[in-house]
This record gives structure tokens, sequence and C-alpha cells, in this order.
């Protein structure tokens, strides 16, 4: 695989990149991800800091775009412009919609003719096919977490630095500051766009005010370092996922996000923010109709899949917890051995003869480098395998979240069907009665419905596609991610084997010098 | 409900142990499956007397514990004798012994005058099956959360953990019996030849509880004893050095025996978790059908693999570090124990001497109190003739056993340190070529 990364049609600066992660930076040492780079365009509009999108391939753009209804397509003809009043409803950092979903029906109303619908769809296609040819040369490093005011108010600020030589971005390496609620801020939006029609998005790390507070408050010990590294490792990990979906890499508040140095402050996604509170009551709605649908499955991959996910969700929630205990465990082993180090010590100064005191001071000393030993292991134990199962567990809620879209799509259809059907009865019984424009209302809203009917099937349908196309493409992810991180684990475990040979190696002709 | 369990102790052991069976029909009886008969070979059972050196070497009187039983509250030994002494009836017998039996003859070693110069040979600890009880209780009630094979791999390792302590227990006797038959004047004991020898119940000869209480203030008595008697002024200097060491060396050294303890625990806690670990990769790697499945599979076995070696890892820990720590720990008591002994000999000696005073002034059973102050002299200098000389040996064969452990421990590391390395390395080269 590695020979692969030839990126014939990039710049100079990829190759540099690619070797970057080839050395097996960070944990997720991923080459293939689809990315058709377009050719960089002349006829940027100034305005648009990411816009380095060509003009001959608008059907890309088109999936990029969907949006709020209130937007672009309400007025655009055969071709969608990507001139800059149209784009910023995008960009707008409205309140962050965890409002009912916005389905994307502005976009493929029949006034647009199916051609729209169609582009969209082939260009699926195409996205398709470059899955297994081009290169994704991306690289995001989070780091510098440097607390910024004091008291409650006080919050961490990180580094967030991008290397790339995808021609979409307008540097080769952009370096900006982001705070928690940014990458928040930048999974709300991506969610609310992009959850309801069928894609994956990453979910962002989670909240955590028992943390947060520690290192508001100022405490500087062990376990605040560690909740910040621990973050700090999380969001670069939600970034890199983020980008490695092709249309997620597009998406203009992604870009934003990684390349502007201003970005207004995401506040909706406090938890006792309007929105926030919007969230929960949507969140309990949800779980609520999600009972109540029930959905004639026709396609029997999908109830395969479904029951797949469910099963994998158990299992690795399961692996979580052992790998969790896993990790006390071996902090635990590097306390007691430290402990006993030290025990080892006073009492090697307590022995009066003196060939065996020299060796209790020399275990004293070995034991103390194998605490060391056991606390590097837990600290693997916990970024390599813990942090990946725990990733996992979240994305597969989020599979699930998308498979539920699928249902509530369908659920939306059927009931658009229905009332169809109910408008058609209430007309055949107006056609007796003497009401003439009772009559006309009636025919208009059934024309209006059948509409909807039929836009309801196509949403339907183009979920159900985009499902496939995208766990396709995360059990292609997930196969890669598990499998670099299984190596990695081990070369850590021969790592601490290792070393404890040589420890043990150098002990023992101490102990044999005792005479 | 708990409670009562711990309470009944072995044979709630064997009840729970049999309800399990019944649900699993792998598992044996408790009683069968405790029961140490002498199929370890010779080399193994050198190995594993491994805390004292040089025991059992003199022909003419043979101890081992061959078997053992757990039945009810009370484990039951096997003593057995070999020998060519006409002091004793027959040239090869066994007797049934419980652990309270070697305790009787310990106290009553320590008891006897004679032996007041000697080191006695510390009694061996009480069987503590805590441990492994506690783990099957957390088994009965996580039972519902784990997989078949899962739980049979974690009844194995309960098993596995309580036949370790049984045959620690087994060896900690063992070892008391043979350092007594080794030392040239112990193994001559009455009392000795009698527990070896009477075939009856010994429970006529041990301390009824009258007797406990009595020892308990005893022990009392002592600790008050000790306070004065070390500060008494130190005639000797080498036994002044040795109090000093040994004082200290004995605080030290009782600490030490408690965080290896722990530590060697963490080791067990992190090979059980591999169990689960390896357990639920299986799942995984069943229900897989992408081109993970194999790798699954393969970590997963690795898993298993390697717990096993982290278990002997643990174990071994256990036997050369904090068993040793632990026996020399009591072997020094009983070092301190012969020199308070002196030390009152020698308060004895100093009251005798005022006594012997205040005679001649009142001119008054003079011809007594000479003799008393003779006899306190006498036995004096016998206990501090035999002290150093226990003493001086005690210390030799301290650092020799420390010698020997710390050698076996280390390269037993070594070993399975390379073992693991070697498992891990094939599972990497698998995965990588897959």
């Amino acid at each position: 695989m590695a020979a692969e990364m030839e990126p014939p049609t990039l710049g100079d600066a990829g190759q540099t990149d690619f070797r970057e992660i080839e050395d097996g930076e960070g944990f997720f040492v991923s080459t293939v991800t689809t990315i058709e780079s377009p050719e960089p365009s002349s006829s940027d509009p100034p305005s648009m800091p990411a816009e380095g999108i060509s003009t001959n391939g608008p059907k890309q753009e088109d999936i990029s775009l969907d949006d709020d209804p209130e937007d672009l397509f309400a007025e655009a003809t055969e071709e969608v412009s990507l001139d800059s009043p149209e784009r910023e409803p995008i960009l707008s950092d409205g309140p962050s919609p965890a409002i009912t979903p916005v389905t994307p029906t502005a976009m493929l109303t029949p006034r647009m003719g199916l051609g729209t619908a169609e582009m969209f769809e082939r260009a699926l296609d195409e996205i398709e096919e470059d899955d297994s040819g081009d290169t994704f040369d991306m690289h995001i490093a989070v780091s510098d977490p440097e607390k910024v005011g004091d008291g409650m108010n006080a919050y961490m600020g990180y580094k967030v630095t991008t290397k790339t030589s995808m021609t979409i971005f307008s540097k080769n390496e952009t370096t900006v500051r982001r705070r928690f609620s940014d990458f928040l801020g930048l999974h709300s939006k991506l969610a609310s766009k992009y959850l309801h029609i069928g894609y994956i998005v990453p979910p962002a790390p989670e909240k955590s005010i028992v943390g947060m507070t520690k290192v508001k408050v100022g405490k500087e010990d062990l376990s605040s370092a560690e909740f910040v590294e621990k973050r700090r490792s999380a969001l670069e990990r939600y970034l890199m996922r983020t980008v490695k979906h092709p249309i997620l890499l597009k998406d203009p508040d992604v870009m934003m996000f990684l390349e502007s140095s201003e970005l207004p402050r995401a506040v909706s996604t406090q938890a006792l923010s309007g929105a926030g509170i919007l969230r929960m009551v949507n969140k309990a709605a949800d779980a609520v109709n999600k009972m109540t649908i029930k959905m004639n499955e026709s396609d029997a991959w999908f109830e395969e899949k479904h029951q797949q996910f469910e099963n994998l969700d158990l299992q690795l929630r399961k692996l979580h917890a052992s790998v969790e205990c896993l990790v006390c465990h071996r902090k635990e082993l590097s306390v007691n051995t430290a402990s006993f180090a030290k025990s080892a010590a006073m009492l090697g100064n307590s022995e009066d003869h003196t060939a065996l005191s020299r060796a209790l001071s020399q275990l004293a000393e070995v034991e103390e480098k194998i605490d060391q030993l056991h606390q590097d292991q837990a600290y693997a134990d916990f970024y390599l395998f813990s942090e990946l199962l725990g990733d996992y567990v979240r994305l597969i809620t989020a599979v699930k979240g998308v498979f539920d879209h699928r249902m509530k799509t369908w659920s939306k259809w059927q009931d658009t069907q229905l009332l169809l059907q109910k408008k058609r009865e209430a007309e055949s019984k107006l056609q007796f009665a003497n009401k003439p424009d009772k009559l006309q209302q009636a025919q208009d809203e059934i024309k209006e419905l059948e509409g909807k009917v039929q836009q309801g099937e196509k949403d339907f349908e183009l979920i159900s596609k985009t499902i496939r196309k995208e766990v396709s493409r995360f059990e292609k992810e997930r196969v890669k991610d598990f499998k670099v991180v299984i190596i990695q684990y081990l070369e850590s475990l021969v790592q601490t084997q290792q070393q404890l040979i040589k420890y043990w190696e150098a002990f023992l002709p101490e102990a044999k010098a005792i005479a | 409900m708990r409670q009562e369990e711990r309470n009944g102790g072995c044979f709630q052991k064997i009840a729970i142990i049999a309800r399990l069976a019944a649900q699993h029909d792998d598992l044996q009886p408790c009683c069968t499956f405790i029961t140490m008969t002498s199929t370890l070979d010779d080399s193994e059972k050198e190995k594993a007397r491994s805390v004292s050196v040089d025991l059992n070497n003199d022909a003419s009187l043979l101890i081992d514990i061959p078997d053992a039983l757990c039945e009810r509250d009370k484990v039951k030994f096997t003593v057995h004798t070999k020998t060519t002494l006409s002091s004793f009836q027959k040239p090869d017998f066994s007797v049934p012994r419980q652990h309270e039996d070697f305790i009787w003859l310990h106290d009553t070693l320590v008891e006897t005058e004679d032996y007041a110069g000697l080191i006695i040979p510390p009694a061996p600890p009480k069987p503590d099956f805590e441990s492994p009880r506690e783990k099957m209780h957390k088994l009965g009630e996580g039972e519902a959360t784990m997989t078949k094979e899962e739980y049979t791999k974690m009844k194995q390792e309960l098993e596995a953990e309580y036949l370790a302590v049984f045959k620690k227990t087994v060896q900690v006797h063992e070892v008391f019996l043979q350092r007594l038959s080794s030392h040239p004047i112990l193994s001559k004991d009455r009392n000795f030849q009698i527990f070896l020898e009477y075939d009856q119940d010994l429970s006529v000869r041990r301390k009824n509880a009258k007797e406990t209480f009595g020892s308990f203030f005893k022990n009392m008595v002592k600790s008050a004893d000790e306070v004065i008697i070390s500060g008494i002024k130190e005639v000797d200097d080498f036994f002044e050095q040795e109090k000093t060491f040994l004082l200290d060396y004995s605080s030290k050294i009782k600490d030490s025996t408690a965080r290896a303890e722990k530590m060697t625990r963490s080791h067990k806690n992190v090979a059980d978790d591999y169990i689960h670990i390896s357990a639920t990769l299986n799942s995984l790697s069943v229900d897989d059908n992408t081109a993970l499945k194999k790798h699954l599979e393969k970590f997963a076995d690795l898993f298993e693999k390697l717990r096993k070696v982290e278990g002997r890892v643990a174990s071994d820990e256990e036997l050369k570090l904090t068993e040793l720590l632990r026996y020399y720990m009591l072997d020094i008591q009983a070092a301190k124990d012969l020199l308070y002994r002196r030390a009152r000999a020698l308060a004895d000696y100093e009251n005798s001497n005022k006594a012997l005073d205040k005679a001649r002034l009142k001119s008054k059973d003079i011809t007594q109190a000479e003799e008393h102050q003779q006899q306190c002299l006498q036995k004096f200098d016998k206990l501090s003739e035999s002290g150093k000389r226990e003493l001086t040996s005690f210390k030799g064969r301290r650092v020799v056993a420390f010698r020997k452990n710390l050698i076996e421990m280390a390269e037993l590391e070594i070993k399975h340190a390379k073992n693991n390395m070697a498992l891990l390395q094939g599972c990497i080269e698998l995965l990588k070529s897959n």
C-alpha cells in the first residue's frame, strides 16, 4: 500500500508531506482516501478563502452544498453558481441548529427537474470510483494547549496545524488557535448538514465538567495534565477522522475551521444555551419516535447491517471496559512496584552483609526502572488501545444514528403517502358535493402531495444509497485503523519486554556476586 | 449470604464448587482436585523448597509432606518420615497432622528451657485461602456477564490460584519440619519425635482454651520484658551489633514483605485482565466478516498466551521474592526472640548479683545466693555461646537463601520476558504478512 503513494498530480510539497504520514506520525497513518483534487481555478471569488474550486466541476461542488432550504438553490437555474452571496448562508454561524432535520428538498425540488438529482447521484458514483485511486494528503496536528484567561471563564486554547498539498486549501501549511467549543461547534454544524442524509459524521470528543473545572481552577497536578493531554489527542483524532471523509473535507465549515484565523464563538454548544436545551428536547422526542416507528424493511442488507452494528457495539463496549480495567491495574502495578522499590532500598541500607546489601540496593533500582516501564505501558494501553475503542464506540453511535435517520425518512414518506390517500378519498367525496372551489383546492393539494410523495421516495432511496456507501467506507476505515493500531500496540508490548530483559540481565551478575 | 460462605470456609467452598460443577460438568469436586499426590517429581520438589536451603540432606532422618487434603475448615497434612535412627519404632511411617499440631510443636519447643539459646524455626503461617475465596465470589457474581469460554478460563485461573496457595502452605509446613530435622539439637527433641510418630490424634496434647489464653498473657508479659530489656546495657559487642541490626532489619523486612505482596497481586490482576480481553476479542473475531477477522483472531490468541506467561511471572515473583521475604521476616522474629531470652538471662544474672550482695550484707542465705548467682551466670554464658553460634549460622543461611532466590528470580524474569517477546514478535510478523 505504501507503494501506491505516488501523487502524480500534486505539487512538490506533496512528496514531503507524504513522508511525514508514512513515518507513522500520530495514530492514523491513513494512506487511502479518495479526493480528486480539482485544478486550481483562476476565477475564485476573493471573499471565499477556501475556494480553490474550479467552475468546471460544479457537479462535485453540489454535494457539499446541502444546506438550509432558504438558500442558493431557490434562485439557481440549471447550473449552480458559486458566487459569494449565495455561499454565505452556508457559512453563517447562526444558531447551530439542532432543530428538526433539514431535508434537502429545496435542492432537489421538482422545479429543478431531475437534472440536479442525477448530477448528485452521478457525483456520488464518481466518488466511489475515486476510492480506489487517488491519494489523501493531509495531516492535522493539535498541540500546545495553553490556558487562556482566569477563573471560571478560563479555557484551553489549542494550536491546530494543517499541512497539506491539496489545492482546495489556500496554503500548504496553516496554523490557527481554537478552543474546545470551536470543535464542538464544527461538529454541530456538520451533523446538522449531513447526518440526516446518511453521512456518518465523526462525533466530537465529549465534554467533561469535572476535567475542565480542575483545569480552570488552576489545579496544576498530574490528573489535570493527563486530562488535557487526553483531550488534545482526542481532538486531533477527531479532526483527522473528519477530513478523511471525502465529503466533509470539502465542507466550507471545515475549511474555515482549519484556515481562518478568527472563528465566531460557538455559543450554542453550551449545555445550558437555548440551542442546548432544544437539543435535549429533540433527543427525547427522537427517542420516543424511534420506538413508535415500525419499519417494513424490504432490504435485507439494512436488516443485516443493523444487527451487525448492534453486536459490534456491544462487543466493543465490553472490550473497552476490559481494557480500561487493564489500564487501571497496570497503573496500580506501577505504583506498587515503585513502593516496593523504595522499601527494598531501605532494606538494602539496613542489611549488614555488604554484598547482599549492594544486591538489594540494585534490586531496588531495577524495580524503580520497571515501575517506569509499567507506567509507560499503561500509557500505551490507554492511548493506543483504549482510546481507539472509545472512538469506535462513539462512531458506531453515529452509524446507528444514520440508520435511524433512514427510518425517519421512510416514515415521513409513508406519512405523506397516507395523507395523499386521505386527500384523494376526500376529493372523490367532494366530486359529488357541489363545491367547485373546494374541489379545486383539494385537487391542488393532491398535486402538491403527489410531488411530495415522489420526493419522499427519492429521499429515501438517496439516503439508502448514501448509507450503503458510507458503511462500506466506514468498514474500510475501521479495518485499517484497527490493523494499524493492533500492530502499534503489540510493538509497544515488545518494547516493554525488551527493556525488562535488559534490566534483569543487568541485575543478574549483581545477584550472583553475593558471597 | 456471602458472609456465611466466608465463615464456612472450605466446606462451603466445596459446596459452591459442587454447585458450579453441577452447572458445568467439567469441574472436579473440590476434595479430589486439591489432594496433592506425589505427582511432583523430585526435581520439582527440590525447586519447590526454595526459601530455605540445605535441608533434608541427612539420610538418617528424612521428612516430607507428600499429601494433603482440604476438608471442611481444616487442611490435613500427611507427614511422612524415613529414618535409620533406632529411637524411632519404625523405619518408614506416616501420620496425619493438622496445622494446630505444628503450632503446638513449635510452642512446646519455644517453652523448653534447654533450647533458650537456639533460634527456634518460626511456626508455619495458618493456611490462608482468603484470596482465592474472594476471587470465587467475584467469579460467581460476574458469571452472567461472561461468555462460556471466559468463565471457564477464569475458573481455571481460580483453580490454579487455589492450588498455588495450597502448595505454598504445604511447603512452609514441610520446611518447618525439615528445619527441625536438620538441627543437631532440635532433631532429638522428644516432642518432635512424638509429633512424627504418634499415630493417634494429637489434640489431647494441644492447648485447650485456657492454655491459649494463658499464652496470650505470656506474650503480653514478654512485650513488657522487651521494653525493659532493650534498655539493658549490653556487655558484648557482637550482641550489641546484632540487636541493633535485627531490630531495624525486622521492621524493614516486614514492610518489604507487605509491599512485595501488593506488587505481585497487581501483577496477577493484570494477567486476569488479559483473559477478559482475549475472550472479547474472540467474540469480535467470530462476528467479524471483514479483513479484520484474522487479525482479531490472532490478537485474541496472543492475549491468551500472554496471560499464561504473565501469570507465571506473577507467581514466580511471589515465590521467589514475596515468600522469601515473608519467611525471613518470621525467621528474624525467631532470632529476636533468642536475643530477648538471652537479655532476660542477663537481667536475671544481674539481679542475682544484687541479691548476693544483699545476702552478703545481711550475712543471710549467702550460699543460696551464691548458688543462684552461679546458675544464672552459667545459663547466661550458655545462652551467649549458643546464641552467637546460632546467629552467625543464621546470617550465613540468610545470605545464601537470598542469593539463591534473587538469582532464580532474575533468571525466571528473563526467561518469561524472552518468551513474551517471542510470542509478540511472532504475532506481529504474522499480522504484517497478512
